[in-house]
């Protein structure tokens, strides 16, 4: 057989690919339910680490556990209908919007997370522009302030390692935890201070040496996606104002559910008794 | 079969440090031990199965779309092995990143095809593939070997430097976790190698 021919290598390259894509076709088919579950627990192994719990063996049933509640929420800081895992295993769909200055139509997640005391926290996301590639991460804030983070967790594509990728290293992340996102009523978010932040500086951690273009993209990014939780934000804090205006346990009969303070929360149980 | 196909590209014809082919990826994935292994293995596989199969098609492979032929090969058994990787360890595909795809452009696997594998018969092509791979392996292990253990001070992940030497002032070298010092390294193999076989010497 003349295997130079026209004929012959048109038939031969034809089969030849089809056979081959029938074949990934078909792995990547049978694999795909197993790489997407990969998937979303990295999701929930991030979102656990954001709050501070790590080393979860099964991260689904710790997320079930932890994570009450979730919900997307608009840049007027309303609430809309949707699935808040879904969007935050696609960032960058949001991100895009933002780019573009559609801010009003980007749909962001917030997670609530419940600990076994009791207490609460908010977790934020944040997508956007590193060095070389994307970079993201969740940040948690307690509930109880709307201000106080209480932990944080990043991640990136390709950052430089040593450099920028240590963004993604405990001993980073760790500089998070009780920085403050609001300074009284005016929003800051948080700063990333070349040469070091002060002790005293509630709004800042320190950036990484040789990681700079790694460290204020990360500034931004979280800025840029704070701003548009900031009417949420806002909007849960005035909300906490209310429920703390018993504060001097005085106020007991003007509030209505109080759950900032012992004393109100006795008083209304024995009122119902 | 002859001994030579599996002895000498471990060291005689290495594909790293005497063909000089490969070296993009050992720069870049020799950074942890694991990530090292990982792709040794993925590339060692690739070019062990697309040696056998493009043996086994040789006769059938139309001249003037050989190399297409040979990419369509490589391109399969990287793909599947991407994907196994991203399905069952997620983790090291992550740290792998783009390299595991970039398999398809390691030279060692194409050179291997053209030069051997389409002139000999399957078992053989087989052997040398792996072979070929293993050599190529060899050499990423030992580059990674010092990057980490003198980067990071752990091997596999695992501390291996005393927290008592950290705490009398021993530093780890960051220069060690950047591509330059994996140039460096593979040279001084280079150098090792072309010392011990004086053939390889240019006069």
């Amino acid at each position: 057989m003349n295997t130079n021919s026209n004929t012959y290598t048109v038939i031969y390259a034809t089969v030849l690919v089809v056979v081959v894509a029938a074949v990934l076709a078909f792995v990547s088919y049978t694999l795909a339910p197993t790489q997407e579950a990969n998937r979303q627990n990295e999701v929930r192994t991030q979102l656990l680490a954001s709050v501070g719990i790590k080393d979860v063996t099964d991260a689904k049933k710790a997320y079930d556990k932890y994570f009450t509640d979730s919900f997307l929420v608009n840049s007027k800081g309303e609430t809309v209908e949707g699935d808040a895992f879904a969007v935050a295993m696609s960032l960058k769909e949001q991100n895009d919007k933002i780019r573009v200055g559609l801010t009003a139509e980007a749909t962001l997640p917030v997670f609530i997370c419940t600990f076994d005391n009791g207490s609460k926290a908010q977790v934020f996301a944040a997508y956007g522009a590193g060095l070389w590639g994307p970079i993201w991460g969740y940040i948690s804030v307690d509930a109880s302030d709307m201000s106080t983070i209480k932990g944080a967790v990043f991640d990136h594509k390709g950052e430089t390692p040593g450099l920028g990728a240590e963004i993604a290293q405990p001993w980073f992340t760790n500089n998070f935890i009780g920085k403050k996102l609001f300074e009284g009523e005016q929003f800051t978010s948080v700063k990333v201070v070349k040469g070091g932040a002060a002790p005293d500086d509630i709004h800042g951690v320190d950036a990484i040496t040789g990681g700079t273009i790694t460290s204020r993209s990360l500034e931004n990014t979280l800025s840029n996606w704070l701003t548009i939780y900031l009417p949420y934000i806002k909007i849960q804090k005035s909300r906490l104002a209310v429920l703390c205006a018993c504060e001097d346990d005085e106020n007991c009969e003007s509030c209505e559910s109080c759950e900032c303070c012992d004393n109100c929360q006795t008083e209304k149980s024995e009122e119902v008794k | 079969m002859d001994k030579e196909i599996y002895r000498k590209p471990l060291f005689l014809t290495n594909p790293v440090t005497v063909l000089v082919l490969g070296i993009c990826s050992a720069l870049a994935v020799t950074v942890q031990m694991k990530g090292a292994c990982i792709m040794g293995l993925s590339v060692m596989i690739v070019t062990g199965f697309s040696s056998l199969f493009a043996s086994l098609l040789r006769n059938g492979i139309p001249n003037r779309i050989r190399i297409i032929v040979q990419l369509v090969i490589v391109a399969l058994f990287v793909i599947l092995i991407d994907q196994f990787l991203k399905a069952y360890m997620y983790d090291l595909s992550k740290s792998l990143s783009v390299y595991v795809g970039l398999i398809i452009t390691n030279c060692i696997i194409m050179g291997r095809i053209e030069a051997f594998a389409l002139g000999n018969k399957p078992w053989p092509s087989f052997v040398d593939g792996i072979a070929n791979g293993f050599g190529y392996a060899m050499i990423l292990i030992v580059v990674s070997f010092f990057r980490e253990l003198l980067g990071s001070g752990t091997l596999f992940g695992i501390n291996v430097i005393p927290q008592s030497w950290y705490e009398s002032g021993y530093m780890n070298n960051g220069l060690m976790i950047l591509p330059p010092m994996a140039l460096i390294l593979i040279g001084i193999i280079v150098w090792v190698q072309r010392s011990i076989q004086k053939d390889l010497q240019e006069k």
